[in-house]
């Protein structure tokens, strides 16, 4: 931008009156140039700082795993334990780990759908319906997250007793129940940012006036627009159930995070590593939902 | 004066910038020679319709009465909370009505659901469906319908080349402008073949010149398919630009309903006066078949009030204006009135004055008496400026009294 000094003070090409601060002329040259240095220099800091706090305890992790901390020897046999199924080598029975790691994506796999029979109609219902009931429903939605795990399980104790007991059986898998409950705040979430991006209202009155039934205006209209929402909400669940410990461990349940507390008692490094796996297999789940819904985008605005 | 006459004067009194009289001309004209065999669609008849929204003690529709021809085009036109967008969504069924009958083709829709009613709707907010492509938007009422692929999709090219977008076809919602979505979403409907056209407001979010372009082009394609059309709006610009008959509406009902031009000249009820185009609000008096306003005879409408203390609505093309000096002779009667705007609108002038001597000078609350006269620019007399002396006085053209 050329800055021209008149007897109207500071103006630019087009003649209009510029403050100082516009023309960048509060402060001399060399000064504004330290101060974007230093600012670039805080960011870097900032950055750094906090990648570290990311990256240490994993990278710890990841040492931990393959070198012997008493010993000090550098060896592959955990990992080489995971991939191959056998722990025997390293004195460690890995039956209840894969029995864990079984347990918790069949939970995954039963949440999500449990949750998406729940909450999608329901939400979809309520969003046309009634604004308020859809503000009780953010409400409900959000208590388990500030309810406290281990007060859950107090309330949901007598409940999984006599469900075990009377109506279904021990079978981890019930925890499915439980685990709807606790990822509702973050499928709530996903699926009400999806909701608010589209005229829900609108466009079911359009292909009703078409002609079209309900059943069909939520297969064919509704749910084909959530679809990125649908995908994240069921991707945190996944996330979020993979990694639950406290209500299965309180509960009596195995399940991977659990399988992994016990093993970690006998062989930790082998803990360790399979806890490392569970990670990179949330952050893959993470990142294939950002490729996914940029897909899903690019190939409309193409 | 022929009916294209009469309506483009209509539209052009009405304040409009000249923009509705070239086409409405062509469109009223044409819908006269409209034939019988052309009219696809039914008949509506809307009988004694009662709606209470929950939570409100308002009435939005108060006895609702209307009937629509076959292959008619009707605008409810009316300011916001009317009751315009509540009436055509009861007849679309997307609202639940309290009490009355809705007939379309002499058949009692009153209970049936939105999806079985053959009617289909255009919506103010972009509606199309944003998974699909613009073809497939419009295929997806056929395919509701269980038209097979090909048919589904000869039909629907079809009704995109009478929207001017077959070339748009594999395109999505995001990529599309907002005239283009609306003229899908008009495609879409029609593809259907409905037996009632609904257009809620659909021009409403679109800039000035993509509305008046796609109005007439609503306008030409409903006149070509001949699909009854019920057009609700609160742009009464709009409403004389495509309507066959306008029915004005205030608190849940229709004021009046009638062709433009009668709505114009002939208005019902002073809301109805006053809604469309400008009009003055002269003292006088009436007979209710005879008035007098500012010492002249003028004939007054059908339903005006009678006394001697009455308010006469006279529209400014409907006043003289003449200057003060020429009428020294005593000849002419009137109110002396000062000049204070000029507005020069082309082939038309406006002057807005304020009555100056006289009982009229104070008004009700001691205001002053403002007036509007608009006369052809050829017979503004010479020399007139702000400030000038002029005598105004009504053309004997029927008046409402209220």
């Amino acid at each position: 931008m050329a800055v021209n000094i008149d007897e109207q003070g500071l103006t630019n090409e087009q003649g209009e009156q510029l403050t100082p601060l516009q023309a960048g002329l509060d402060r001399p040259p060399q000064l504004r140039a330290a101060r974007v240095r230093q600012q670039s220099i805080i960011k870097t800091v900032v950055l750094v700082a906090t990648l570290l706090f990311l990256f240490i305890p994993l990278a710890s992790m990841l040492l931990f795993t393959v070198r012997h901390p008493l010993s000090g020897r550098w060896s592959l046999a955990a990992w080489q334990a995971i991939f191959t199924g056998n722990g025997e080598s390293l004195g460690a029975d890995l039956t209840v780990l894969w029995q864990g790691l079984g347990t918790s994506l069949a939970l995954c796999v039963v949440t999500v759908v449990i949750m998406l029979l729940l909450m999608v109609p329901t939400m979809v219902i309520v969003h046309i319906r009634s604004k308020r009931l859809e503000r009780a429903i953010e409400w409900v939605a959000t208590l388990p997250l500030t309810i406290p795990a281990i007060v859950l399980v107090v309330g949901l104790g007598p409940i999984y007793r006599w469900l075990s007991a009377d109506v279904l059986s021990t079978n981890p898998i019930w925890l499915c129940f439980a685990y709807v409950i606790l990822v509702m705040p973050f499928s709530f979430r996903a699926l009400a940012v999806g909701l608010n991006s589209i005229d829900v209202k609108t466009l079911c009155e359009a292909s009703r006036s078409l002609g079209a039934s309900w059943p069909r205006v939520f297969f064919r209209v509704i749910i084909p627009n959530l679809w990125q929402a649908i995908l994240s909400a069921s991707f945190i669940s996944i996330a979020v159930v993979l990694g639950e410990y406290t209500v299965a461990s309180l509960l009596g349940r195995m399940n991977l995070q659990v399988a992994l507390f016990q093993l970690g008692q006998s062989n930790s490094q082998i803990s360790t590593a399979m806890s490392l796996l569970a990670l990179l297999f949330g952050v893959i789940l993470l990142v294939a939902l950002d490729l996914i819904s940029d897909r899903i985008r690019n190939r409309k605005d193409k | 004066m022929t009916l294209a006459d009469t309506k483009a004067a209509v539209a052009a009194a009405a304040d409009t910038t000249g923009t509705a009289s070239a086409n409405g001309t062509v469109t009223a004209a044409a819908s006269a020679v409209l034939k019988e065999s052309e009219v696809r669609g039914g008949g509506i008849q809307m009988r004694n319709v009662d709606k209470i929204y929950p939570g409100s003690s308002k009435k939005a529709l108060n006895d609702f009465n209307l009937d629509v021809k076959p292959g008619e085009m009707v605008v409810l036109l009316g300011g916001s909370g009317c009751g315009k967008s509540t009436a055509l969504r009861s007849l679309a069924g997307l609202e639940d009505i309290q009490s009355g009958r809705i007939l379309v083709g002499g058949q009692d829709v009153t209970g049936v659901p939105v999806n079985k009613r053959n009617m289909a709707m255009v919506f103010q907010a972009y509606s199309l469906f944003p998974h699909m492509t613009a073809l497939q938007n419009v295929e997806f009422g056929l395919e509701v319908h269980g038209v097979g692929k090909e048919e589904r999709r000869r039909v629907a090219m079809g009704k995109l080349e009478l929207v001017g977008l077959a070339d748009q076809a594999g395109k999505y919602t995001q990529q599309m402008s907002g005239g283009q979505q609306q003229r899908v979403a008009l495609a879409r409907a029609l593809a259907v073949d409905p037996r009632v056209l609904l257009l809620d407001e659909p021009l409403s979010a679109l800039d000035a010149k993509v509305r008046v372009q796609l109005r007439d082009e609503i306008r030409r394609i409903q006149l070509d398919t001949g699909t009854t059309t019920i057009f609700v709006t609160h742009d009464q610009e709009e409403a004389l630009a495509v309507a066959d008959r306008i029915g004005v509406m205030n608190g849940g009902r229709i004021e009046q309903i009638d062709a433009p031009q009668t709505l114009y000249q002939r208005p019902a009820t002073e809301y109805v006066a006053t809604f469309i185009g400008l009009t003055n609000r002269l003292p006088g008096s009436s007979d209710g078949r005879e008035g007098v306003v500012f010492g002249r005879r003028l004939p007054v409408l059908p339903n005006s009030a009678k006394g001697s203390d009455v308010t006469v609505l006279v529209r400014p093309e409907n006043l003289t204006l003449a200057a003060a000096g020429d009428a020294a002779d005593g000849s002419a009667v009137g109110e002396h009135a000062r000049v204070e705007v000029i507005h020069f609108l082309g082939a038309l002038v406006r002057v807005d004055t304020v009555i100056s001597s006289g009982k009229w000078q104070r008004w009700n609350n001691g205001e002053q008496l403002k007036v509007t006269v608009q006369l052809p620019a050829n017979e503004l007399p010479a020399g007139l400026a702000v400030g000038s002396d002029v005598i105004i006085a009504p053309r004997p053209v029927a008046a409402l009294a209220v």
